[in-house]
């Protein structure tokens, strides 16, 4: 029987994580596996701390991805990627944009936002692979393409083709935003 | 007019007729396929996370009539229409939104429904998005009417279809019961084809729809009666299910999302008694469940309802002495209150800044907002996006309850001698259409010198862009009917109501100053569409001008998102300003684009 597979994705409300979960979900499905993904709407979507639990295998019953168990976290922003790691299995890895997007609370100046969080995270024995998303993201074509950018990466981890990756691209994506999301996704994957 | 064209949120695969697939749909899209199969007719319901998406995708199906109705109450009246006249019906809300519906629902039990008549209601246990966490499982038992739980996609398509079965078989409004972990997951789901049910012909019947004391003293009885049957069709029915297991040292009863979690920490260990109906509780097989395990523990979300009705019966059940009734469950949850292992993690020492949710950049509320926190003054708030306007650091608002309550809050918080002068309502304009202006009528008509304002961004934000009743189109986005705020404001007998832009930070400072001085009720409205509407075209974004910026940190004081402060002044964050200008128009300096021409002027 096949472990059940955890896919965590966390970021702020608004950066596309919900165009990534459904383009796994696609792509998982059509492998033949159980598949569930949860997705959160409402309130937190305005500039909140948000999270998608994509997981898979040969059956699926809990919707959502509990502390130790998440098999890799695909993290938009850094300071999410800390928050969230704890949902890490061992010998998970979290997959960063290192980019810092300041929540209210340091914009007011009410916290401050953690220094070298990635030292620190690779101190607590926390696997991380950060890099700058955001940029290849322009690179691309949009700053708002971060979110193939990060799934281009973590495709190295799953053992679906190119090709596969691309036409669950074509199913996901409208016509118009499909060169720049395929650009952005072979970018990441060749980070 | 033309039609608005929404953007396909959903997988067309929701909304496809014809032959079987297989495809992935959350638990919302499978609710609404499963009307669609079922031969549902009209559905009629009020937006409201987690609940919304189920109407959204209803209404892609062109043999479906769907709407969004002003209130959850006005749906469930509509939806009952449509029953009696003789085509199954459909009404759904999120769980508060069934207070609203309340009134109407505990009287169809009693008139019961000729056609199918099934009431979706998802409940939202952590508040993800909600003022409260009630359990909706005591309406269907308040109300004397049937209840289904889905644990997922799959089962959601296959209980809406259900539940009209046993709505035309019972003569009874059906509740479906989700959840946010049901409604907002995707599973995958096989579907069928669009069956139509027998038709049922309108009749007039007197004794049975006409809800006098007379009539409605002989259908109480037929209602018990109903009950006692359900009950019946609860040992027998296939959604409640024993799911064997190994080790009978313990044995589980659970339903919904809480299943899930069971089956995920424990795997096919201990005997399961998933129960799919909620209400009525099948009495036999629970006791028979009891009787065929050692210890019997109830895992179930929120409040101790499977729990009671076990104690009832007069067995010794664990249930909330083990899970709390606040918040979520899990599998983790589920693992550590059983002594099972739990996965090992780590984490950071240090605390991490939390990440509350905030007004977007270039929203229409922040503005308003900043005028009322200058002024001081109390600020009674409402449900929506703009009840972010409580967040520091505009930190504007003082009591948020539940749909309207601002504008009748206020009319009692100013007749106990609270300060017109200083205290004023704020209210969105599809909430106030749901049941503020009901309030607003009590303030003309027993006379409080009440300000009220209404926040009109052109539509119901929170929940994701759905039209209402002042948009001027309905859910298929075809042009409607469309409420003119100001003319309803003075035909309640408000005689001073006026129009504000709140991106005019110095024209809403005028507008509240002006309005509580007057010795009279008045009503301001703060129109701008919401800044996400694809239609509303941003500004380019602003820029500061660090030679000029002295670090005053004014602008800081909006709490907007695009801005924070570097060590060489205030910054802006491109990909996210809209080029509103409210932080040019606070700087002193002019170092903000646009603050240029407000100084010389």
């Amino acid at each position: 029987m096949t472990r059940t597979t955890n896919i965590m994705i966390v970021g702020v409300g608004g950066q596309g994580s919900l165009l990534a979960s459904k383009l796994l979900g696609r792509l998982l499905l059509s492998r033949g596996y159980d598949v569930k993904v949860s997705e959160v709407h409402g309130m937190s979507q305005r500039g909140g701390s948000v999270v998608t639990y994509v997981r898979y295998g040969q059956r699926v019953y809990s919707p959502v991805i509990d502390q130790g168990e998440a098999d890799y976290i695909l993290s938009f922003e850094l300071l999410e990627a800390a928050r969230h790691a704890a949902f890490l299995r061992k010998g998970g890895t979290i997959i960063a944009n290192s980019q810092r997007i300041s929540p209210m609370p340091v914009i007011t100046g009410a916290a401050a936002y953690p220094e070298a969080l990635p030292e620190k995270l690779a101190a607590a024995g926390i696997a991380m692979d950060a890099f700058d998303a955001l940029s290849l993201a322009g690179q691309a074509g949009s700053p708002k393409a971060v979110n193939l950018v990060l799934l281009g990466r973590f495709s190295r981890a799953l053992d679906f083709t190119v090709e596969e990756w691309l036409s669950a691209i074509r199913e996901s994506v409208p016509e118009k935003y499909r060169a720049m999301n395929e650009r952005a996704f072979l970018l990441g994957r060749g980070a | 007019m033309k039609k608005i064209r929404r953007r396909g949120r959903f997988p067309a695969a929701c909304s496809k007729g014809g032959t079987a697939m297989k495809t992935l749909m959350l638990g919302n899209e499978a609710v609404a396929r499963g009307l669609y199969e079922a031969g549902c007719a009209l559905v009629s319901s009020y937006p409201g996370t987690p609940s919304t998406e189920i109407t959204e995708c209803a209404a892609r199906f062109p043999e479906l009539y769907a709407e969004w109705a002003p209130n959850e109450k006005v749906a469930l009246e509509a939806a009952f229409g449509a029953a009696l006249h003789g085509q199954r019906s459909f009404c759904g809300m999120k769980h508060v939104g069934l207070n609203v519906a309340a009134d109407p629902l505990f009287t169809l039990s009693y008139t019961g429904v000729n056609a199918g008549l099934v009431i979706g209601v998802a409940d939202d246990a952590a508040m993800h998005s909600s003022q409260n966490e009630q359990d909706s499982r005591h309406y269907a038992m308040a109300a004397k009417v049937p209840m289904l739980e889905p644990a997922d996609s799959a089962e959601a398509l296959a209980f809406t279809k259900l539940a009209y079965e046993i709505s035309e078989r019972f003569d009874t409004p059906v509740l479906l019961k989700m959840c946010t972990r049901v409604s907002h997951a995707q599973s995958i789901v096989e579907t069928g084809e669009r069956v139509l049910p027998a038709p049922r012909p309108y009749e007039k019947n007197p004794a049975k729809y006409i809800m006098m004391p007379g009539n409605a003293k002989k259908r109480h009885p037929l209602v018990e009666e109903r009950l006692a049957a359900l009950s019946l069709y609860a040992e027998t029915t296939g959604v409640n299910r024993v799911e064997p297991g190994r080790d009978t040292s313990l044995g589980i009863i659970t339903a919904s999302t809480s299943y899930q979690y069971v089956k995920e920490a424990c795997g096919d260990r201990f005997p399961v008694l998933k129960l799919g109906m909620a209400y009525p509780m099948p009495r036999q097989r629970i006791l028979d469940f009891a009787a065929s395990v050692e210890r019997l523990v109830v895992v179930e979300e929120l409040d101790g309802f499977i729990e009671a009705h076990c104690k009832a019966l007069g067995l010794s059940v664990a249930g909330k002495s083990l899970f709390p009734p606040v918040g979520e469950l899990s599998q983790r949850m589920v693992a550590e209150k059983l002594g099972l292992p739990l996965p090992e993690s780590a984490a950071l020492s240090e605390p991490i800044p939390l990440r509350p949710p905030v007004m977007c950049a270039g929203c229409p509320h922040r503005g308003l907002f900043y005028t009322l926190k200058q002024q001081g003054l109390t600020v009674i708030g409402d449900i929506g996006c703009y009840t972010l306007g409580a967040m520091p650091p505009l930190g504007a608002i003082d009591a948020v309850v539940c749909m309207g309550a601002s504008v009748s809050g206020l009319h009692g918080f100013l007749k106990a001698g609270g300060d017109p002068k200083k205290t004023v309502a704020v209210i969105g304009d599809s909430t106030f259409i749901h049941s503020g202006v009901t309030g607003l009528i009590n303030i003309a008509y027993n006379d409080s010198c009440g300000t009220v304002i209404i926040l009109d961004n052109s539509i119901t934000g929170m929940t994701g862009h759905q039209q209402n009743p002042t948009t001027g189109f309905n859910l298929r986005g075809d042009p409607a009917a469309r409420v003119d705020l100001e003319a309803l404001c003075r035909a309640v007998g408000i005689r001073r109501v006026r129009v504000v832009d709140p991106y005019d930070l110095a024209a809403c400072a005028a507008a509240v100053k002006e309005e509580l001085a007057a010795e009279e009720a008045s009503v301001i409205i703060a129109r701008r569409p919401c800044a996400l509407l694809k239609h509303v075209r941003h500004q380019p974004p602003l820029s500061v001008a660090q030679d000029r910026c002295r670090s005053c940190k004014r602008c800081m004081q909006l709490g907007c998102p695009a801005i924070s402060m570097a060590e060489n002044g205030a910054k802006i964050d491109e990909t996210l300003c809209t080029g509103c200008g409210l932080c040019a128009q606070l700087c002193s300096f002019g170092a903000l684009d646009g603050g240029k021409e407000a100084k010389r002027a």
